[in-house]
């Protein structure tokens, strides 16, 4: 009796994994790699999953939490032609690296052209290499001044209706004795402040993105370098980062902002939702959400338009694709304006598409959607080169912790290492 | 012949542990047997151990000996020793290397003490309290590096930890205190939490030395009137010194590849950069996979020269430290 009971068992299994190789066989599964989320890719892997009709199944695979930990995994498999890699969701400064290195499959020109209509310019920017468009834009993101009304007020500051600089929001911080929040820590959310602080005011990191790498100049030695550095170096000297500015990432600056010594911080918008669900779950206070305001990226100089950090996520096309023409069909169904506006109301995520921010829902779960476009239309992309890597870590060794930064020597260290390390003379 | 029977004889001097003597001592046809038959027993973990270490040491010196980026492949180039000229002329290979030091001399110097304290108590001990004492001991030790990194991280971070406002009381300590902010105050946390770890290992090899001391000379001693401290200068630490030796050189040898807690805690910020961390950013980070090879090559060069100094310096015998003679 047992071992028939045995032999059956053992029958039905072989039959089911035939069943299931069967089944397999039909539908092409395309591998998404996403970054993690909310779980709204897992949802959009669904809906266009059913959208396809059997034409394809999307799976979703989970990359690392930080974007340096993604671009590692991503060029090891791709540098080891993983044809499991059908879709990937890109941080913008790795694309270059990896189109370069052929690691992307190239997007036709007619689904070029069809994927960048309605789509805000830095998104556009981000996902084109040497003048093609190498990505497919999905969501893009931007960061804004967030200040407490109370603060500003009790400052004789209105940056909801007037433009404020960085001069204007430290003093106002200094006057109240509160913290600005801003991101210290050795890490890319550094490079984007420095970034910002540079393009703002009117410069550049790298003067020739696209130069091979013994050929990059830097353009750090300059007016903008040096205004940079003095905002960096006037915040940390005045102890207006807090106690552990030094520490501070997007998540602590947050935090920071939001407790009795907030005053003004520079953050992606996924802080909005973040405030509201910490009111929903009890950890926040109602008051605190209504004394939040929200306005454009500080400028450098006054009567100068600001250069916003530019973020958010495109979608690669896996150069070792088995069924390339399909992951093109598929990227071009997770971006449209309804899943994209789906994205930002469920993840707190910006869509790159115009459109989606007429949605009814996108307006009312986010009161600032029009800001948020606006502030991606004059944002400025962190420096397109292959080498972003070495420039972004360089800067990261040179210009930390934020107290050691000053005008007169951080641009030229900074200048120094990347140079010599793009030359291959230095470690990193 | 007698070539063959001088050879041989400076094997066996080797093999005892190079203690000097002329080594013209003929070995007989039983001894040479057994040592075949050893070498049949040991053969195949000998070439295991080839293939899964030497291999990739071998493929890491190559790698070497390339500029070669993992995402560039087309401009793979060959520069000889080139890499090791760029890493060994860096100030940030020399800082690495310096820091490195650093953690390791403080680290197994603190260790061996507290180490031998707990060994001696664990020695000691009642022998009902002895099992729940060893447990007690070795908690940390059975904690995954990772894990007890992200401990210390989270207990000394700014905002989600508590050291902060417990010590609040203690000199130079305050609610604002940024122990991740500056070189010292992080080499500290990193430290501490490397000795936590680790004290049980070295704990452990401590007593295992302990419990080879032969009582009757302690009785002796104790009979000739010598107080504590001299049985344990005079009569403890002597008959240990191989054990000693041992536990100091492998804890040593784990220090100085020193990984997760900077990792962890600092990632590398205010100079606290390591060698294995170096070795981490040039090649998984960077991608630069001949630099990386490069600085891995030195590092286990390092490593070699440690194992080296320790065995010829403290003339360490393994031999003896196994109760073979």
């Amino acid at each position: 009796m047992g071992r028939r009971t045995v032999s059956i068992a053992a029958a039905a299994v072989v039959l089911a994994g035939l069943a299931a190789c069967g089944g397999d066989d039909s539908t092409p599964t395309l591998t998404w790699y996403i970054n993690p989320d909310n779980g709204g890719q897992t949802e959009l892997a669904a809906r266009c999953t059913e959208a396809a009709d059997g034409a394809y199944q999307i799976k979703t695979s989970l990359l690392p939490r930080e974007a340096s930990a993604q671009r590692e995994q991503l060029a090891r498999r791709l540098a080891a032609n993983d044809s499991s890699i059908d879709i990937i969701s890109l941080d913008p400064p790795f694309i270059p690296e990896l189109a370069e290195a052929g690691f992307l499959a190239e997007i036709p020109d007619d689904v070029a052209e069809a994927v960048t209509e309605n789509v805000v310019q830095g998104a556009i920017d981000g996902a084109t290499w040497r003048d093609k468009l190498v990505a497919v834009p999905f969501w893009a993101n931007t960061q804004l001044l967030w200040y407490r009304k109370s603060v500003a007020e009790a400052a004789g500051l209105d940056p909801e209706n007037e433009p404020v600089t960085w001069e204007q929001i430290i003093e106002a911080a200094q006057s109240q004795d509160k913290y600005l929040g801003v991101q210290g820590i050795r890490a890319e959310a550094l490079t984007v402040w420095i970034n910002a602080l540079v393009t703002s005011a009117g410069g550049e990191i790298l003067d020739n993105p696209e130069a091979p790498a013994d050929q990059v100049q830097l353009g750090l030695e300059t007016d903008a370098g040096r205004a940079a550095a003095e905002i960096i170096e006037n915040i940390a000297r005045n102890g207006l980062g807090g106690p552990g500015l030094a520490n501070e990432d997007e998540n602590a600056s947050m935090l920071l902002f939001q407790g009795d010594r907030g005053s003004f911080m520079v953050n992606w918008p996924f802080v909005w939702a973040a405030t509201l669900a910490g009111v929903e779950a009890g950890n926040l206070d109602q008051s605190l959400v209504d004394d939040i305001g929200w306005a454009q990226y500080p400028a450098v100089a006054e009567g100068e338009d600001s250069r916003p950090p530019y973020g958010g996520i495109n979608l690669g096309i896996g150069a070792f694709s088995e069924h390339p023409d399909l992951a093109i069909e598929a990227a071009q169904c997770i971006v449209t304006p309804d899943n994209q506006a789906y994205y930002m109301v469920t993840n707190g995520n910006p869509a790159s598409n115009t459109e989606a921010y007429d949605d009814p829902d996108v307006q009312e779960t986010f009161p600032m959607a029009d800001l948020i476009r606006e502030s991606l239309e004059a944002a400025a992309p962190r420096p397109q080169t292959p080498y972003y890597n070495e420039v972004s870590t360089g800067l990261q060794n040179t210009w930390h912790p934020p107290s050691s930064v000053t005008p007169d020597s951080s641009p030229e260290e900074a200048t120094v290492l990347i140079t010599e390390v793009l030359k291959g003379e230095r470690l990193l | 012949m007698s070539t063959t029977s001088a050879a041989a004889g400076e094997t066996s001097a080797a093999a005892g542990g190079g203690d000097g003597g002329n080594g013209r001592v003929p070995i007989s046809d039983r001894a040479r047997a057994e040592r075949r038959l050893g070498w049949y027993l040991a053969g195949p973990a000998f070439v295991v151990m080839l293939l899964v270490t030497a291999y990739p040491i071998l493929q890491a010196f190559y790698e070497s000996l390339f500029k070669y980026r993992l995402t560039d492949p087309d401009a793979r180039e060959f520069t000889w020793l080139n890499n090791y000229v760029v890493v060994l002329t860096d100030p940030i290979w020399w800082r690495a290397v310096g820091v490195t030091v650093l953690i390791t001399v403080i680290t197994v110097a603190i260790e061996a003490v507290l180490g031998f304290a707990l060994a001696l108590v664990m020695h000691r001990a009642l022998k009902t309290l002895r099992p729940i004492l060893r447990t007690a001991i070795l908690i940390p030790y059975a904690i995954i590096t990772v894990v007890s990194a992200f401990a210390w991280f989270y207990a000394f971070s700014i905002d989600s930890g508590f050291v902060n406002s417990w010590f609040a009381w203690a000199p130079g300590i305050s609610e604002d205190t940024n122990w991740f902010g500056q070189f010292g105050t992080s080499v500290f946390v990193i430290i501490a939490s490397e000795i936590w770890k680790t004290t049980p290992f070295i704990s452990l090899l401590l007593l295992a030395g302990l419990a080879q001391v032969p009582e009757d000379l302690q009785e002796a001693a104790k009979v000739d009137g010598a107080t504590w401290w001299q049985r344990l200068y005079k009569v403890t630490i002597p008959n240990m010194k191989a054990a000693i030796m041992v536990a100091l050189l492998f804890r040593t040898l784990d220090a100085f590849r020193i990984f997760d807690n900077v990792f962890i805690m600092t990632q590398g910020a205010n100079n606290t950069e390591v060698v294995s961390f170096l070795a981490y950013r040039q090649t998984i980070s960077r991608l630069e996979i001949g630099l990386g090879s490069a600085v891995s090559v030195l590092l286990f060069l390092c490593v070699v020269l440690i194992s080296f100094l320790f065995i010829k310096l403290f003339k360490v015998d393994l031999a003896s430290a196994r109760g073979e003679r």
